[in-house]
């Protein structure tokens, strides 16, 4: 909320206004609110790992996180033209490998990658786009220093957290929205469901008929799919419920048979088809590989989209959309050591107690290390299996996350925290004003991970 | 030389199966020393087929019977002419880029054992050293039936030092990819001189060598392959080319009979 300078930054006057005004048990008394409309709503969320594994809610903060009409046109062309370029890429690498043979990027990197998929080469997907549905995680270091930190190009989750939170603020604060003009973000499932029907399989006549894949009711982001389905008036489905029959993916329903054109999958590429991926997968659907292949389904994002927010391959974004847009990148990659190189690896081994440090192919927050707030004996401990499979490592320099006020235990105090706007790439970019802002609840972390504790917040794109 | 194939694979079942989905990769390409004059896939349902190029360029078939069945029976058979071409494949039409087939799979992922096996493969140009590897695949996995299943890695083959044809390939590739050699897997038939059986289905390997192209070794037979190969699709291990692979409900105990006829046909014959 607060920059560099004195005083709070302009996009957060109103607020900061409104605040002033508010009596910290009134705040409290709305945060108690809110959690009872959460929990009514059933956004709950599963950690994996915890020893309590019944569903709890994600914290959410009641004071909305601001972003000015300015900051959000220069995110959204950054945005875009990262959108743009990591699908360029996507099939780029899926056919010829041009940038591989303009040694741009090295080939081991991707031939021997477990996130490429070969079985993907030569495919013809619908519009050459790959990654329908991205989250790209943004973190702010300063007045004007936006960095990413991540591009989830495969199924990333949250987007009903965005929505919701939204939802829930405007029906507890309808002074705030009259006092404040916020672009909305309640159009993201029509976005997404545009975006859905722009890449039905070549060729098809009439409205494709669109089904979102769950894994089932076990699974973290299940209320998300069943949300986004919901919202969108398509059929939430599970593997079992489809089947290969007369060459095209069909869902079992009590009038027989029904064709779906484009399935929003939510599992894994693994899971996908036992035919092609791990053969004891029961939550795909056997064939449908092999009907994507003939341009007979669409998957959405593609199979072997991991190749492009891998993060070994991350270190090269920069160099990958000046080679596919010709321009140099609007927004920044933080700089990365790729512990597979042996000077980066002697860097990082020297600077242990100052960077973060995260496995190559992990995400959610597991199984990395924050240099500056672990113990000596969890460097000590990172120490030993970073220099055992060097490989697996990426590391970053620790950087100074913005905050922005939050409520805590003991009132309303600054808290770290990123974003992640969730685009949508079909026959245009569609963007939705904003995304879903995360925030580590306690003092000093920045580790804004839901399965590590972090909360949300509304998030404001303030209109000019 | 004129070569007539049939391929009879039958499945029978304990209980009846239902709505299965089965992918073929058994229809052959032609190139420079294979020209397929005529070519059939017959099983229930390929009427309705999907018909498509994988990503290693195999003209593949995904076929689905959504009724019920206590049996079933895929047949492939053709003619096809071949030429000695001491190995090479030309002419093909290629799919991926060549480096694909330096990929790692969990079937031809090397050991310490695979590692020794190449240390022991001799210093000399490429098709020489190509050639050790073949010779000593062939010396430290001896032919036998019934050791291996389907399942079975390179480096579990390597180890026990038995096998058949698909393990030989498998140790191939794996030792060949360590050395830098982009390799893949093939497989085919083989005119072995036999009337009937089984061992006409065969597998090999190819290997590319710059300024070359695509060699086929065949380290079961020590041979790069003759006129008497037919070959029928490639990929990085015995399951991105199996010719059939399926998923079924039900079923029960399954029950697998394979018949592969590979006789020479003189042209009169041919017509």
């Amino acid at each position: 909320m607060y920059g560099s300078g004195e005083g709070v930054r302009p996009p957060y006057h109103a607020v900061a206004e409104w605040l002033g005004t508010q009596a910290l048990g009134d705040l409290r008394q709305k945060l108690a609110d809110a959690e009872t409309m959460f929990r009514r709503t059933g956004i709950t969320f599963a950690v994996y790992g915890s020893e309590d594994t019944s569903e709890r809610l994600i914290p959410f903060d009641i004071i909305p996180r601001i972003i000015s009409a300015a900051e959000w046109r220069k995110l959204a062309a950054g945005i875009e033209q990262r959108v743009r370029a990591l699908n360029a890429f996507m099939f780029d690498i899926y056919h010829r490998q041009e940038i591989i043979r303009a040694g741009k990027v090295p080939e081991e990197l991707i031939v021997s990658n477990s996130a490429f998929v070969p079985e993907m080469m030569g495919v013809s997907v619908p519009l050459g786009i790959y990654s329908h549905i991205i989250g790209i995680d943004i973190v702010r270091t300063g007045e004007s220093d936006f960095f990413v930190l991540e591009d989830n190009t495969r199924t990333p989750s949250g987007v009903s957290y965005m929505l919701e939170n939204r939802e829930t603020m405007m029906h507890m604060f309808p002074d705030l929205f009259a006092r404040n003009r916020v672009a909305p973000v309640e159009n993201y499932p029509e976005n997404l469901l545009k975006t859905l029907e722009s890449v039905a399989p070549t060729g098809l006549k009439g409205e494709p008929t669109i089904a979102l894949l769950t894994p089932g009711q076990f699974n973290s982001a299940y209320y998300e799919h069943s949300f986004l389905a919901d919202q969108m008036g398509v059929e939430l489905v599970e593997g079992r419920d489809l089947a290969v029959i007369d060459g095209y993916l069909q869902m079992k329903t009590t009038q027989g048979p029904r064709r779906i054109d484009v399935l929003y999958r939510r599992i894994d590429d693994d899971f996908l088809d036992p035919l092609v991926f791990r053969s004891d997968s029961v939550l795909g659907v056997p064939g449908l590989f092999d009907l994507y292949r003939a341009g007979r389904v669409t998957i959405v994002n593609a199979p072997g989209g991991g190749i492009a927010d891998d993060k070994a391959i991350y270190s090269y974004i920069p160099k990958i959309i000046k080679f596919y847009t010709g321009r140099a990148p609007i927004l920044q990659n933080v700089p990365t050591y790729n512990c597979r190189k042996a000077d980066d690896l002697k860097y990082v081994l020297e600077h242990l107690p100052e960077l973060v440090v995260k496995e190559v192919h992990g995400s959610g927050g597991y199984g990395m290390l924050v240099g500056p707030t672990a113990s000596s004996s969890e460097i000590e401990a990172f120490r030993a299996k970073l220099t055992a499979n060097p490989s697996n490592y990426i590391a970053q320099p620790t950087l100074a996350l913005s905050t922005s006020p939050t409520m805590v235990e003991t009132g309303v105090a600054p808290r770290h925290l990123d974003l992640r706007p969730f685009v949508l790439v079909g026959d245009e970019v569609r963007m939705t004003a904003g995304g879903l802002t995360r925030v580590a609840m306690r003092a000093g972390s920045l580790v804004v991970n839901s399965s590590q504790g972090g909360g949300t917040k509304d998030t404001w794109v303030l209109q000019d | 030389m004129l070569i007539s194939i049939g391929h009879v694979t039958r499945y029978t079942y304990g209980l009846p199966a239902s709505c299965s989905v089965h992918t073929l990769r058994l229809t052959p390409p032609s190139f420079e020393g294979q020209k397929v004059l005529s070519w059939r896939v017959e099983m229930p349902e390929i009427a309705g087929a999907v018909q498509y190029r994988d990503a290693f360029g195999n003209v593949s078939h995904l076929v689905s019977i959504p009724r019920s069945y206590d049996e079933i029976s895929i047949i492939a058979r053709g003619v096809v002419e071949t030429k000695d071409k001491s190995g090479l494949v030309r002419g093909l039409m290629e799919a991926a880029p060549v480096r694909i087939f330096l990929r790692e799979t969990p079937k031809t992922a090397p050991d310490s054992n695979i590692r020794a096996l190449v240390a022991d493969v001799a210093q000399a140009d490429p098709i020489d050293r190509m050639h050790d590897l073949m010779r000593l695949v062939g010396e430290r996995v001896e032919y036998a039936v019934g050791t291996t299943t389907a399942s079975t890695s390179a480096a579990e083959a390597l180890r026990v030092g038995r096998g058949v044809c698909q393990d030989h390939a498998h140790v191939f590739i794996s030792a060949a990819r360590l050395m830098g050699f982009p390799a893949r897997y093939v497989s085919g038939y083989f005119l072995t001189g036999d009337v009937l059986g089984s061992e006409a289905q065969h597998a090999w390997a190819e290997v590319y060598i710059n300024g070359l192209g695509w060699l086929g070794f065949d380290p079961a037979n020590q041979i790069c392959p003759t006129e008497s190969y037919i070959r029928l699709g490639c990929g990085l291990d015995s399951l991105s080319a199996a010719p059939i692979t399926g998923n079924r409900t039900g079923g029960g105990n399954e029950n697998l009979d394979v018949f592969v006829e590979v006789q020479q046909q003189s042209s009169a014959q041919q017509q």
